[in-house]
């Protein structure tokens, strides 16, 4: 066994204890975006997708390089943009949009306070 | 290691940080675009920085640069366009998808580097094998296992536990020989046997998620996304690259923080979900409860007694996403607040079909954050609750669940009995996913409006706005 292989591991484990004590700190009204967010950051797959093309010089290699950059920037652009809209509509205060809704609904309470 | 190489590697090192950053700023909903902002900039650093070791390299085939290029187009225009198009209620089929992708696009980044050095005269490392076989494994049962997860969200495959005759034996074969393969390969390095492996853990993937009912994908989503963020991890391993030994790190830690959630919020362990439904061991018939008479009653007169109300608690489960009435609910909400009234959402971990599914929801349909709130702080505010409303919860407020003996016994619920009056909003008396009755019913303190929860609402607006204008 190698000493890369040996930092490799000590890296993954302290960034596995740093993940357990940033996330737990999440309420649980952000976990849908968490998971989403989460999603996201495992799109760094991409730079392993993006390196496969070094290398590659085979119909093999460029099958392999094609799927995964495509898998790989699927998951890191959707994964951003959607977290991005969800975290978006989390707002403190009610939006203007619902003065907007009022009125319209507003009509049905006058007839219905004829009847 | 040249001044490229430490530049590369310290750049890297500031995408990790970035990463560990935007997700601390989501530690409150006030800060969470800006860790999203922060992470899309680490990711953006990381990239560039790969791009600039691949021209670097100086090896890549014109080929090479268009197939890379393309398939990262095609990707991205796919991504974006599910990502802006996706409703609200679909996002768990989305992140499943995300699973699937990330989990083989790891699995892809191990093959290539194993065949490559399989070709070489050096062989490959025993540590590389190692780490390609539990990345390829991983890898393959996210992809299949994420893909049969979102079918079933999606409806496209039976949302129920399908299981046929040897479904277990097929799963367990599977399993043996991944597990086989890889412990073979270690001893003989050989790209036949990987590809037997892949296959295998593919099966395997299937054969898993196939027996897991609709109601248990909040657990099996978490722990697909642990499983990818894992597979990324080891893609990281296989090709030497620290960016992706920390963020998968990062997400698989994420991961399976929110799998133990789900999994204690429905008082089951991963294995009793893995293994089947309820209704498959000893789930008894419910111990007698105390009888009683379920009372029924009319919009207008559950109208009247929201609009007296001065403390409301709003208990929404997936039956109210399922009928779309997100929106009407935060309607009344609003009505019932401009009449004075303290409106809050009390939030079970498991309503919806992901880890926070419902509060994604209603803050869509215009919920501010600070009303909705989590199990254990709205609990103890029941007792001073004027109403508590509701709508399509059914499981997560059976008080059965304090007693033994009981198919939901010991499973974390919503005090909603403790509310000074309570209406229901449901279609019949049918049971919830547990499929026992529900003691909350029969309460002399609960009304029961029967109809669809769009139409009750609306119909519940309607009146407030009638009847005490």
């Amino acid at each position: 066994m190698s000493t890369e292989l040996l930092t490799d591991i000590t890296i993954f484990v302290l960034a596995l204890l740093v993940g357990f004590e940033v996330i737990s700190k999440v309420p649980a009204t952000l976990h849908t975006p968490l998971m989403s967010a989460a999603n996201s950051i495992h799109g760094i797959v991409l730079a392993g997708a993006m390196l496969i093309a070094v290398t590659a010089d085979n119909a093999l290699g460029y099958i392999l390089a094609f799927v995964a950059a495509a898998f790989a920037a699927m998951n890191v652009v959707g994964g951003y943009v959607v977290t991005g809209r969800m975290l978006k509509m989390f707002r403190r205060s009610r939006a203007p949009v619902a003065a907007a809704q009022a009125p319209a609904s507003l009509n049905g309470r006058g007839s219905g306070g004829q009847a | 290691m040249s001044t490229f190489g430490w530049v590369t590697q310290l750049l890297y090192v500031a995408a990790a940080v970035c990463f560990v950053l935007g997700l601390r700023l989501m530690n409150s909903p006030a800060t969470a675009r800006r860790g999203n902002q922060v992470s899309t900039a680490g990711m953006a650093l990381a990239i560039a920085t790969t791009f600039a070791l691949v021209v670097h390299a100086g090896t890549v085939t014109a080929t090479g640069w268009i197939v890379m290029l393309a398939g990262a187009l095609v990707g991205a225009g796919a991504g974006l366009y599910s990502a802006r198009t996706v409703q609200m209620t679909a996002m768990p089929q989305l992140v499943s998808l995300f699973n699937a992708v990330g989990g083989g696009a790891a699995a892809l980044v191990a093959i290539n580097e194993y065949v490559k050095l399989a070709g070489a005269t050096a062989g490959v490392p025993e540590a590389t094998t190692i780490t390609t076989i539990l990345d390829v494994l991983i890898g393959a049962v996210t992809f299949s296992g994420s893909i049969i997860a979102a079918g079933k969200l999606q409806g496209l495959i039976n949302a129920a536990p399908v299981t046929f005759p040897g479904s277990r034996a097929a799963n367990i074969t599977a399993a043996v020989v991944a597990v086989g393969g890889g412990i073979y390969m270690i001893a003989t390095p050989s790209v036949p046997v990987m590809i037997i492996i892949i296959l295998a853990a593919l099966a395997f993937g299937v054969t898993m998620v196939m027996p897991i009912g609709g109601a248990d994908m909040p657990v099996v989503i978490s722990l697909l996304n642990a499983f990818t963020g894992t597979a990324v991890a080891m893609a990281g391993f296989v090709i030497g690259n620290w960016a992706l030994i920390i963020a998968g790190a990062l997400v698989g830690a994420s991961g399976s923080i929110l799998t133990k959630l789900m999994a204690d919020a429905m008082n089951r362990s991963l294995r009793n979900i893995m293994i089947g439904g309820f209704g498959t061991g000893d789930s008894a018939p419910a111990v007698a409860g105390p009888g009683g008479d379920v009372r029924s009653v009319a919009a207008d007169d559950a109208a009247i007694q929201l609009a007296y109300a001065q403390k409301i608690i709003i208990v929404p489960g997936y039956g109210l996403a399922a009928a779309q009435a997100q929106h009407q609910v935060a309607e009344l909400a609003a009505l019932l607040e401009e009449r004075g009234a303290e409106v809050s959402y009390a939030i079970h971990p498991v309503a919806g079909r992901m880890p926070g599914h419902m509060n994604v929801l209603l803050a869509e349909a215009n919920v501010p954050y600070p009303q909705l709130k989590e199990m254990e702080e709205i609990n103890p505010e029941f007792p001073r609750t004027d109403v508590a409303l509701v709508i399509g919860a059914n499981d997560v407020t059976n008080p059965a669940a304090r007693r033994p003996g009981t198919a939901i016994s010991g499973m974390p619920i919503l005090d909603v009995d403790q509310a000074k009056s309570i209406i229901v909003i449901k279609r019949s008396m049918g049971h919830g996913y547990a499929g026992i009755d529900n003691e909350l019913y029969v309460n002399p303190k609960t009304s029961m409006l029967f109809a669809d929860a769009k139409s009750a609402l609306t119909e519940l607006i309607a009146s407030v706005k009638t009847l005490v204008g």
